[in-house]
């Protein structure tokens, strides 16, 4: 029986050791509050937050929340008053609500490094993963890998409307409206009853009852109108649905993904500066020392659960372990930085390690 | 005394529990003053607590009474992981009410999830803020609309009169307990198409967490032999 107590002790001291690589690695000790601003965050995640995070009240500054990570108190503090290129490492708590699995910790301790550095990514990314891999190395787990990239840019590519592929781009992260869209712009599912007949009718707002709330008669017609110039689009082609669907299950390892990445390329020209970007990030991993040839590549890794990861993203789990979470996560977040900083992004990757993860990993 | 059962201290939920236990042979009825909170069971082995209904998923999640009858909504928004904790015994067919996601009439454009999502889009870039949703059933609300992969949408809090906030402003679009859509009607909203979270209705549930020691057990089995639900 260990003491009460001991597990968060022994999780702090490794959480040192950590930190302290993370130093040695040039990165600068950073501290974030864990009190962060509800809005900032709800803003970013919207209301799923709420699902994941504990909300507080403080009847001055409103709605807090405790800290569900650090990447966004970091990547603030560096835009308020960061140089580049900078490398951040911290380390603390972060709390997590569980509703679905009382097993999974409610606070646990991260230690973090992150890169914001725009001058080469392929080489930014592989530092942080050839750092994480060494760091975890004894522990003998398996990384997983994916590009978020390499979807974005075949929907960036696709032959139809710019709406379409914002459409589509703004819902990489949810997988299922993702496919109701691409059913819909594929023609695949049926129109909405009664909807050629609204769009074809000389008042639409004939039956419609008062104008009531915010949304005004000017962005209803404003949407109508995407929907008649929708309407007139041809669906997008099976050939493209079908290299959308090659990206999404693409799982191999690295070279072979490579191969068949450079396979789709010849059909789908677009994809072409992903794959470059693709191909510069193993080449930068192999300099670094990672042994490429049985890496892992899953085109769809992190899609559901890293929201704003829209490049390289990684994972590194204990096989014999399937009941743990992974033991560090990491990738690119481009996109976060875009979103927080109102449009003004910072290129930047990093990770977290779990120390109590590795300790229980390690016995 | 050995089986507690909690049912809804007012109102014709309580009413109608009352009438459903009668016709099977189950007398349940209030004594004491007007006021007082307390019952009496006649025809079973059970101790009834009246407790308000929206409290009942957290005394069945705690294991301090065995039974409860509530709406299957409210466990489902008081209680995380309910399947875990709590089992239903029998739907009794009453307290219909469905919790659904309804839209401003005068939105033409928006008949689906898929619209309403379009529109949040469009909204949100266009007035700064996410088109917000008001209700009481945030957990509910948030896990289907997360589900149905609809994003730019904020859930505001809403305890009452939740179909006036579009008029008022303070909401752009509510969720809400209906059972005719009459006070929807009369608010000039309608129920998108597949807006339809859950179909809630009164429940018997059973407790996983409360002391199932072996008078307890016989006295479920006993009760269930009796209201017919012993399968």
């Amino acid at each position: 029986m260990i003491a009460p107590g001991t597990q968060k002790a022994a999780a702090r001291v490794e959480a040192a050791r950590l930190l302290d690589a993370f130093a040695a690695a040039g990165a600068l000790l950073v501290e974030a509050d864990i009190l962060q601003s509800a809005d900032t965050l709800l803003d970013l995640y919207g209301e799923e937050i709420r699902a994941r995070a504990f909300t507080t009240w403080d009847p001055l500054r409103g709605e807090m929340m405790l800290r569900p990570d650090f990447t966004v108190p970091v990547v603030q503090a560096h835009m308020a008053d960061g140089a580049e290129p900078a490398r951040y490492t911290y380390a603390g708590e972060v709390f997590r609500r569980q509703e679905v699995d009382p097993e999974r910790a409610a606070e646990y301790l991260q230690v973090g490094f992150e890169i914001f550095d725009g001058s080469d990514p392929a080489a930014s990314d592989a530092e942080v993963f050839a750092l994480f891999a060494e760091l975890l190395a004894p522990l003998g787990l398996r990384a997983a890998t994916g590009d978020i990239g390499l979807l974005a840019a075949v929907v960036g590519g696709l032959r139809t409307t710019k709406r379409r592929r914002a459409a589509l781009l703004r819902h990489i992260w949810r997988p299922r409206r993702f496919r109701a869209l691409l059913d819909r712009f594929a023609g695949r599912a049926p129109p909405v009853s009664g909807r050629a007949a609204l769009l074809a009718v000389a008042d639409p707002f004939e039956k419609a009852g008062p104008e009531v709330g915010l949304r005004d008669r000017a962005e209803i017609e404003g949407r109508l109108a995407v929907l008649r110039e929708d309407a007139a689009q041809p669906p997008i082609g099976a050939g493209e649905v079908a290299l959308l669907d090659d990206i999404l299950h693409l799982r191999e390892a690295a070279p072979a993904a490579l191969g068949h990445l450079r396979d789709l390329q010849v059909d789908a020209p677009a994809l072409a500066p992903a794959v470059d970007r693709f191909e510069a990030r193993l080449a930068a991993l192999q300099a670094r020392g990672v042994d490429v040839e049985t890496l892992d590549v899953e085109a769809s890794y992190g899609r559901t659960s890293l929201e704003y990861y829209d490049g390289f993203v990684f994972g590194f789990y204990a096989e014999a372990r399937p009941d743990l979470p992974p033991v560090a996560t990491g990738g690119r977040y481009d996109a976060l930085t875009r979103a927080l900083g109102g449009g003004r992004g910072i290129p930047a990757v990093g990770g977290v390690i779990r120390p109590g993860l590795v300790l229980e990993v390690r016995r | 005394m050995t089986l507690k059962l909690a049912v809804p201290s007012k109102g014709r939920l309580m009413e109608k529990t009352f009438a459903w236990f009668g016709e099977r042979g189950i007398r349940m009825e209030r004594t004491g003053s007007e006021r007082e909170y307390a019952a009496a069971v006649e025809g079973a082995p059970v101790e009834m607590v009246l407790l308000s209904a929206g409290e009942i998923p957290r005394e069945l999640a705690a294991g301090r009474v065995h039974l409860g009858v509530t709406g299957s909504d409210m466990v489902r928004e008081r209680l995380p992981a309910w399947e875990g904790r709590v089992t239903e015994i029998e739907r009794l067919g009453f307290g219909h009410a469905d919790l659904v996601i309804a839209v401003p009439r005068f939105w033409v454009d928006v008949e689906t999830l898929d619209d309403l999502d379009a529109a949040a889009w469009d909204f949100r870039r266009r007035h700064g803020h996410r088109l917000r949703i008001a209700t009481k059933y945030h957990r509910l609300v948030r896990e289907f609309l997360k589900e149905s992969g609809v994003a730019d949408y904020r859930l505001v809090d809403s305890q009452g009169a939740t179909e006036g906030t579009v008029k008022a402003m303070t909401a752009e679009a509510i969720a809400d307990i209906t059972s005719t859509g009459e006070t929807l009607r009369a608010n000039h909203l309608k129920v998108l198409r597949d807006g339809v979270v859950h179909r809630s209705q009164a429940t018997l549930f059973r407790s996983l967490n409360a002391d199932w020691d072996d008078a307890a057990r016989e006295a479920l089995h006993r009760l269930e032999a009796r209201i017919g639900t012993r399968r």
